[in-house]
């Protein structure tokens, strides 16, 4: 009976044309509406989300040592710096720097660096937090991946990333203790 | 199929492009689109699809619930809860999962009933039955399979009974228990290869659909009046009739099933198993999931362990000799008086049945379900070959197209709505 129906007339034509767009309409929002549960799933659960922070005991770090804690599962690390790795941050000239920051802007007390442990190249961890570990030419970090090198402040200098390791945001509870994001 | 069918022409250039080397353009249209289907079928004919797209669910859902899933003895119930709690919507997802399975028992039942009182199973379409059943009972592999992966005490005594059937085989029955258990109870190699095979027998599933479609479009489907197409006048394309059909088929089903997601999510589940497994400690009444409860009630009606596994195992292998049982010419119960009487008292029997499965099996609930499962034997066994004898069938239509343009009064009806 439908199919004989004559639909092609004016008023018939609008008619159905408002019906199909308001079908199709409802359809994407039906289907956008269940294919975000679907899609948001796989962001970070809520107790993942609950372990965004961490909080670091750093009154055993002397100076001149460097350590690494975990944080959202990348390492950070928390630099104990020395009068001369301070000094020879701050007596770089920033216009030749690829990323230009100066060492004030990257830490909030100057004899403590905390950097996220991650090279802005293509996320190896590079050396030079254990002693013994090869530092590079500017006696900072050094990645093994791809060579590059980053200063006592954590900046880059030399190889293939494009940017300074990461500052994490972090806070001093106290002159002991700081806590990670 | 059709002979009068023509191949498409695609006016995209890409696909005839594609489509003169991999027809696949053309399949879909010779099976979607143009695949000719009886005028007259009515919303019995809207639950293959609606299977077919639980399915569907039941994948996605599935795969999305395995990223968040522990299969491990020590973990599993706490990862099941971790999706409830702390997964973006995991309580959404696992909601529709669990329920979702029963939704497919529910289709795939009405399907089953469908196909019973109209005789879809008949020549030639017994294979397109036979391969149903195999879909029916991987269907219930996989649900009893994935009722044990959140670990609860329901999981874990459904788990020990059910595995334990098989221990009523002589000989080796014990040996095969010890096989599938993976060790001498259920436990973790229980856990962890019925977690393996839960992911693995839905695209088995998925392979015999195929197969059923394949079968199912041999001969297109049967329909009401289970008499054949006879020419184009008894079909109309698939597209856009039975598509808009089954969408909104599709559309009533949803908020059926969304309102069972959203309203009572644990209507169809049992409270004990939110309760880790112990295997120290049985629950008070151990009970199936619905779908189950009336090869359950058959099971506990034959006192002698090996005869009840074997009844209730029968029941379904029952299924499968249905197109030789019945020996009536006349497909539709609609013109078979008798049968289709006999048709809804089966309906009632296994109603019944899945009764009697849900309560513990003391006082009349014995006798009700021996009396059931009795009636349940009697009626494939006897009363369909004898009624294939002696029942006298009404007088059938001469075509499908027929009955529907009608003569007389629904031809005249039919031209006064042309005209205006």
């Amino acid at each position: 009976m439908a199919h004989s129906v004559d639909d092609s007339g004016q008023s018939g034509g609008t008619r159905r044309d408002f019906l199909y767009l308001a079908t199709a309409a409802i359809g994407a929002y039906g289907i956008a509406s269940i294919a975000w549960p679907l899609i948001d799933q796989m962001n970070p659960s809520a107790d993942v989300l609950a372990l965004a922070s961490v909080e670091v005991d750093i009154s055993k770090i002397a100076v001149g040592q460097r350590i690494k804690v975990l944080w959202r599962g990348h390492p950070v690390f928390i630099g104990h710096r020395t009068p001369e790795e301070i000094k020879a941050a701050d007596a770089v000239n920033i216009a030749d720097l690829r990323d230009p920051q100066t060492d004030a802007q990257r830490v909030q007390k100057p004899e403590w660096l905390i950097i996220v442990g991650v090279c802005t190249h293509l996320g190896c961890i590079p050396l030079g937090t254990a002693p013994g570990d090869p530092r590079g030419d500017y006696g900072g970090w050094f990645c093994p991946c791809h060579g590059s090198q980053y200063d006592t402040s954590g900046r880059i200098r030399k190889g293939p990333a494009p940017l300074n390791l990461a500052v994490p945001d972090y806070k001093f509870l106290s002159d002991t203790s700081v806590r990670i994001g | 199929m059709s002979a009068s069918a023509k191949p498409p022409v695609f006016k995209n250039p890409v696909v005839r492009w594609i489509d003169h080397r991999l027809p696949i353009f053309s399949f879909m249209d010779h099976e979607l689109n143009e695949y000719p289907t009886p005028r007259n079928l009515n919303y019995m004919w809207t639950f293959g699809s609606l299977a077919g797209i639980v399915l569907v669910i039941m994948i996605i859902t599935g795969i999305i619930l395995a990223m968040h899933y522990t299969p491990s003895a020590a973990l599993a119930f706490n990862s099941v809860e971790h999706i409830m709690r702390d997964v973006n919507y995991g309580w959404l997802i696992r909601y529709i999962h669990m329920n979702g399975a029963s939704m497919f028992f529910i289709v795939v039942y009405i399907h089953i009933f469908r196909g019973l009182y109209y005789g879809s199973y008949k020549a030639p379409r017994e294979l397109l039955w036979l391969l149903g059943i195999v879909i029916l009972v991987l269907m219930m592999a996989t649900a009893f399979m994935g009722y044990v992966l959140p670990w609860g005490q329901m999981s874990f005594w459904g788990a020990t009974v059910i595995t334990n059937l098989f221990s009523a085989i002589p000989l080796v029955g014990e040996h095969i228990v010890t096989w599938l258990w993976g060790g001498y109870a259920v436990d973790n190699p229980t856990l962890n290869r019925f977690y393996s095979l839960h992911y693995l027998m839905p695209f088995l599933i998925v392979a015999v659909v195929m197969l059923h479609l394949v079968a199912l479009h041999r001969f297109g489907s049967n329909n009401p009046l289970g008499i054949d197409m006879k020419g184009p006048q008894d079909s109309i394309p698939f597209h856009p009739y039975y598509t808009v059909k089954d969408m909104f088929g599709l559309a009533v089903f949803l908020v059926f099933f969304a309102a069972l997601v959203c309203f009572a999510p644990n209507m169809f589940g049992e409270p004990d198993n939110y309760i880790p497994a112990n295997p120290l400690s049985t629950p008070s009444e151990i009970v199936p999931e619905w779908y189950f409860l009336p090869y359950y009630a058959i099971l506990r009606s034959i006192p002698n362990k090996l005869a009840g596994v074997i009844a209730m195992f029968g029941s379904l292998a029952l299924l499968t000799v249905v197109p030789w049982l019945d020996r009536s010419p006349v497909k539709s119960a609609r013109f078979r008086p008798i049968y289709q009487q006999f048709f809804w008292l089966l309906l009632a029997d296994c109603f019944l049945l899945g009764y009697c499965g849900a309560h513990p099996p003391q006082g009349w609930y014995v006798i009700a379900s021996r009396l059931g499962t009795a009636y349940y034997y009697f009626h494939f066994l006897v009363l369909l070959p004898l009624l294939g004898l002696f029942e006298r069938p009404r007088p059938l239509p001469m075509s499908i197209g027929k009955p529907v343009l009608g003569g007389g009064m629904a031809a005249s009806a039919a031209k006064t709505m042309e005209k205006q």
